[in-house]
C-alpha cells in the first residue's frame, strides 16, 4: 500500500455507470517523511478524505476490496486518512 | 513476495472498516528497496525481518474476511540460510 497526499480532484461526466457517485482525486506519492515523491495517481475516495490531507492507498485488483468498490473497475482506492506515521 | 524490514508504523483513524483492528506497519524492501505500508497478520514488531507478499493474494492472510489490502506481512523471519555462487 502506498501513502499519498491529496492534491486535487477530477470530474468526468462521461464515466462507467458503476463509477458513478464515486469522488475522484489525485494523490501525489509521498514518502514516510511526507516529502513528495515522483508520480501520481488518481484514486477513487471510500473514506471522505480532504484536500492536502495524507492518506493510504491499496492499488491493484485488491482495491477492489475496499468498501463500495466490489465488482467496479478501479485500481486504486484511498482506505486510510494518515493521523501520523512514526518511524524507528 | 520479498524480504522486508519494519522501520516503522502508521496510525489511521479514519480507515476501511475490514482494515479496523489490523496494525499497518512500514516495510523497507530488502537490501534497499522502496518503503512500502503493509497490514501485519502475524503480529510482527519494530526492527524484525519479515516477509511480505504482496498483490491480491495478501488479502487471502485475512480470509474470510475481504481486507483491501497488497501487501500483507506473512511471516516473521528466523534465519537466512543462502550459498553464494
Amino acid at each position: 500500500m502506498l501513502l499519498a497526499r491529496i492534491i486535487g480532484t477530477v470530474v468526468a461526466t462521461r464515466k462507467d455507470p458503476r463509477l458513478e457517485g464515486k469522488k475522484l482525486l489525485i494523490c501525489r506519492l509521498i514518502d514516510p517523511d511526507g516529502q513528495d515523491e515522483k508520480g501520481y495517481v488518481i484514486a477513487v475516495d471510500t473514506v471522505d478524505a480532504g484536500f492536502k490531507e495524507e492518506v493510504l492507498i491499496v492499488s491493484g485488483s485488491s482495491a477492489r476490496m475496499a468498501q463500495g468498490c466490489k465488482d467496479t473497475p478501479v485500481d486504486a482506492a484511498i482506505v486510510g486518512i494518515v493521523d501520523q506515521v512514526s518511524q524507528d | 513476495m520479498y524480504l522486508g524490514k519494519v522501520i516503522g508504523r502508521i496510525v489511521c483513524t479514519i480507515k476501511d472498516s475490514s482494515l479496523e483492528s489490523r496494525t499497518l506497519l512500514l516495510v523497507r524492501r530488502l537490501p534497499k528497496g522502496p518503503v512500502v505500508v503493509a497490514v501485519d497478520a502475524v503480529g510482527a514488531g519494530a526492527g524484525e525481518t519479515v516477509y511480505v507478499c504482496r498483490g491480491k493474494e495478501a488479502s487471502f492472510a485475512f480470509l474470510p474476511d475481504e481486507v483491501p489490502t497488497e501487501a500483507t506481512i506473512v511471516a516473521i523471519v528466523d534465519q537466512v540460510e543462502r550459498q553464494l555462487p
